[in-house]
C-alpha cells in the first residue's frame, strides 16, 4: 500500500501545524546541552538537525520506564482495587530512526505473543511513527546485520528520507500514515524517479545473524563470554537504552493506607535480576549474565519468534561506560571456533 | 478493545492459617467474590503470584489439590520481604492472588502407573497438590509411594497429613530427617533423602518419579534414579525460578529457550537436560 510523495520543508511545517490543530502530541529528537533526546515539539524547527540517534530509545512511548499497573486502598479486613486506565493522547513520534521504529515490532512480539498486554497495546494504538531514514551512520551501527537497514520501512507508518535539495521523500506505509497525510493532503506532492538507496548511509553487514544464531548453542560453554565480559560492571545501561530490551520488574509503592503496583524497566545484566530470596542465584557471575543477554537476543528469541531481539542501533555500545562493542562481540562469536 | 489488565489479582480472604514448621505457614485462601470462585479452575502443578498489599507479590505453587473446590492453599517460608509480610497476616485478612499460571503435571498420562514422589524440605508443597489429586482419583493409579525428608523433625511440613498418609493403606510413606535432625522420640528414618532412596531401591518398572527439593537433593537424587533405571522421560520435577509477571513477558524466569512460567514449571528430566542449568 506504499505510496511515495515529496514533502518540502515548508510542507512539513504544515503537517506539524495540522497535527497540533488535530489534537496530536508530537515527540521528536531535540538537542539540549549536546545530548539528543525525545521531547514534545510543535514545529520542525525544534527538531535536532544532524543527529545520529537519541541516547535513550523510543520504547518509552509504548513501554514506559515506570508504569502503574493498578492501585489500591487498604482498611482493616478490606482492600479496594483500582485498575489503571491511562489517559492516552494520540501521539506522533517524529524522526524515529529505522532501527528504533523496527524495535516496536520486536516489543510487540514480547508483549503480545501469547496474551495481549493491555497497557502496551493501548499505547501502541495511540502511536503513529514518522520514521526518518539515516543518511549517516557510525561504527556502532549494525542494522544491516540483523535484517534492518538505513532506509528500512519496518515499524514506520510514514518514512521520510531527506533529499539533497531539501525536503523529503515521504513513503506512506500504513492506514495510520494515511491518516497523517489526510490532515494536509495538498502538501504531499507527486514524485517520480528518486533513487532512495542512493540517498542512504552505507552500513556494511558485520556478521550473518542466522549463522550466528545457528552457532550459539555450540558456544554456550565457551570462554568467550567470560573474556568479553571481564570488564562489564553490570550497570544495565545497555538494557536501558535498548529499543528492544523488555525485561521488567514489578514493585510496590505504598504506605499503610494505599499503594500502587508499578512495572519498571529491568535488566538481565543486573545481579538481582535472578537472585532468589534464599540467596541462590541461577546466574551468579557477570559472564553468565552477559551470555544470557547475548543468547536471549540472538538464540532463544530467534527460535521462538524468527528474528533477533536486536535492531542493530548500537545504542548499547555508545552508552557502555567500559566500551563494550556489541557489533564487535557478535562478530567475534560469529567467527569463533566451535566449542565442545 | 476488551483487553483485561492481567495484573489485577483476585482478592482472597485468609480463611485458615496452619503453622507448619519454623517460619513456614500454610494459608487457606477463599475468594472474596463468589463469582470468581465459581469460575476459577486450575491444574495440579500450576502456580500463582500472591500479594501482600503494601509490600508486593511473591511466586509459589498452589499447594492444594484441584479436586478440593472453593479454596486454594499455599505454603511458604517467611524469608523475603513479601513472604515475611504475608506471615504477619491473620485469619480474615485480605491478600491477592493471580494465576493460575504455567503447565501441569500430566496426571492423565500417568493412569495405570506407579507413582513415586520424592520431596525435600519446603519442596513438599508442590507435590502435596499432586499427591492429594492422585489420592482423590486413587483408582486411576497403581502404587503411590512418597519419600519425604527435611533437615529436622521440626522442619517437616504437613505433619498432620503425614500422619494421615501413614495410616492409609493406599499410600506408602517414608519420612526421613537429616542425621542430627532427629528427636529422641523420632521413629522415622535418619538419613539424607538420596541415601534413603538408594536403600529403598524403588523398582522403575511402569513407574514415574516426581522429584522436588533443594538443589543439593536434586543433584544427588536424579543420577540415582537414572541408575535405578528410570528413563529421563519418566522423571518429573518443578522449577521455582524467580518470576514477576507469571505469563511470559517479564523475562526473569527465562532459562535457555524456556520461559519457566509458560513452558514450565513442570519439566521432565529429559526436557531439563536440554536447558542450561540456570535454575
Amino acid at each position: 500500500m506504499t505510496s511515495t510523495f515529496k514533502l518540502s520543508a515548508s510542507a512539513l511545517e504544515t503537517v506539524f501545524a495540522a497535527l497540533g490543530t488535530g489534537g496530536w502530541r508530537i515527540l521528536g529528537p531535540t538537542e539540549q546541552d549536546g545530548r539528543v533526546e525525545l521531547h514534545e515539539v510543535k514545529s520542525p524547527s525544534q527538531v535536532a538537525g544532524q543527529y545520529l540517534q537519541s541516547t535513550l530509545s523510543a520504547k518509552e512511548m509504548v513501554f514506559p520506564k515506570v508504569e502503574r499497573l493498578l492501585s489500591y486502598k487498604m482498611s482493616p479486613g478490606q482492600v479496594d482495587l483500582k485498575d489503571h486506565e491511562p489517559d492516552l493522547q494520540p501521539t506522533v513520534l517524529f524522526g524515529a530512526r529505522p532501527c528504533e521504529a523496527a524495535g516496536f515490532g520486536v516489543l510487540d512480539k514480547v508483549f503480545n505473543w501469547d496474551s495481549r498486554d493491555k497497557l502496551f497495546s493501548e499505547r501502541q494504538q495511540h502511536l503513529t511513527v514518522i520514521g526518518l531514514s539515516c543518511t549517516h551512520a557510525d561504527d556502532a551501527c549494525f542494522c544491516t546485520s540483523v535484517g534492518g537497514g538505513p532506509g528500512s520501512t519496518r515499524g514506520s507508518d510514514m518514512l521520510l528520507t531527506p533529499l539533497p535539495e531539501g525536503g523529503y521523500l515521504a513513503e506512506v506505509l500504513t492506514a495510520k500514515g494515511e491518516a497523517i497525510q489526510a490532515l494536509a493532503p495538498a502538501v504531499f506532492e507527486p514524485v517520480d524517479g528518486v533513487d532512495k538507496e542512493a540517498l542512504l548511509a552505507k552500513v556494511e553487514p558485520a556478521f550473518d545473524r542466522e549463522e550466528l544464531s545457528a552457532k550459539l548453542p555450540g558456544l554456550f560453554t565457551s570462554d568467550l563470554w567470560a573474556e568479553q565480559s571481564l570488564r562489564c560492571v553490570g550497570c544495565g545501561a545497555c538494557a536501558f537504552v535498548c529499543p528492544t530490551c523488555a525485561c521488567f520488574d514489578i514493585q510496590e509503592e505504598a504506605d499503610t493506607k494505599q499503594g500502587q503496583r508499578l512495572r519498571l524497566w529491568d535488566s538481565c545484566g543486573l545481579r538481582q535480576f535472578t537472585l532468589h530470596a534464599s540467596g541462590h542465584n541461577p546466574r551468579n557471575i557477570q559472564a553468565e549474565r552477559w551470555r544470557q543477554r547475548i543468547y536471549h537476543k540472538f538464540s532463544y528469541f530467534p527460535k521462538r519468534f524468527g528474528e533477533a531481539m536486536c535492531v542493530g542501533c548500537g545504542k548499547c555500545t555508545r552508552a557502555c561506560p567500559v566500551d563494550m562493542n556489541l557489533k564487535d562481540h557478535l562478530g567475534q562469536a560469529s567467527g569463533a571456533p566451535d566449542h565442545g | 478493545m476488551a483487553d483485561k489488565n492481567p495484573y489485577l489479582p483476585y482478592l482472597m480472604r485468609v480463611a485458615k492459617i496452619t503453622e507448619e514448621a519454623p517460619a513456614v505457614k500454610t494459608f487457606r485462601l477463599e475468594f472474596v467474590n463468589p463469582e470468581e470462585a465459581a469460575n476459577f479452575e486450575f491444574f495440579t502443578g500450576q502456580f500463582g503470584l500472591y500479594s501482600s498489599f503494601g509490600e508486593g507479590e511473591s511466586t509459589f505453587c498452589i499447594a492444594s489439590s484441584p479436586t478440593r473446590k472453593g479454596y486454594i492453599e499455599c505454603t511458604f517460608r517467611a524469608v523475603g520481604r513479601v513472604t515475611s509480610s504475608l506471615a504477619t497476616k491473620e485469619e480474615g485478612d485480605i491478600v491477592g492472588f493471580r494465576g493460575p499460571y504455567g503447565n501441569l503435571f500430566p496426571l492423565d498420562a500417568w493412569r495405570g502407573k506407579n507413582l513415586l514422589f520424592i520431596a525435600g524440605g519446603i519442596a513438599l508443597p508442590p507435590l502435596r497438590s499432586v499427591i492429594w489429586n492422585c489420592l482423590d482419583r486413587r483408582e486411576e493409579f497403581e502404587n503411590i509411594s512418597v519419600v519425604y525428608g527435611a533437615r529436622s523433625v521440626a522442619d517437616l511440613v504437613y505433619k498432620h497429613e503425614l500422619r494421615e498418609w501413614e495410616g492409609r493403606p493406599d499410600i506408602d510413606l517414608v519420612v526421613t530427617v537429616d542425621p542430627g535432625g532427629e528427636t529422641p522420640d523420632w521413629t522415622g528414618k535418619v538419613g539424607f533423602v538420596p541415601t534413603v532412596v538408594e536403600q529403598l531401591a524403588p523398582n522403575c518398572a511402569n513407574t514415574v518419579a516426581i522429584v522436588c527439593g533443594p538443589p543439593i537433593m536434586i543433584k544427588f537424587t536424579l543420577p540415582l534414579l537414572e541408575k535405578l533405571g528410570f528413563g529421563p522421560d519418566s522423571i518429573y520435577t518443578t522449577l521455582e525460578n524467580r518470576m514477576k509477571c507469571g505469563h511470559g513477558k517479564c523475562g526473569r524466569c527465562n532459562t535457555g529457550e524456556s520461559y519457566v512460567c509458560k513452558d514450565g514449571p513442570v519439566y521432565t528430566l529429559e526436557q531439563l537436560q536440554r536447558l542450561p542449568a540456570e535454575y
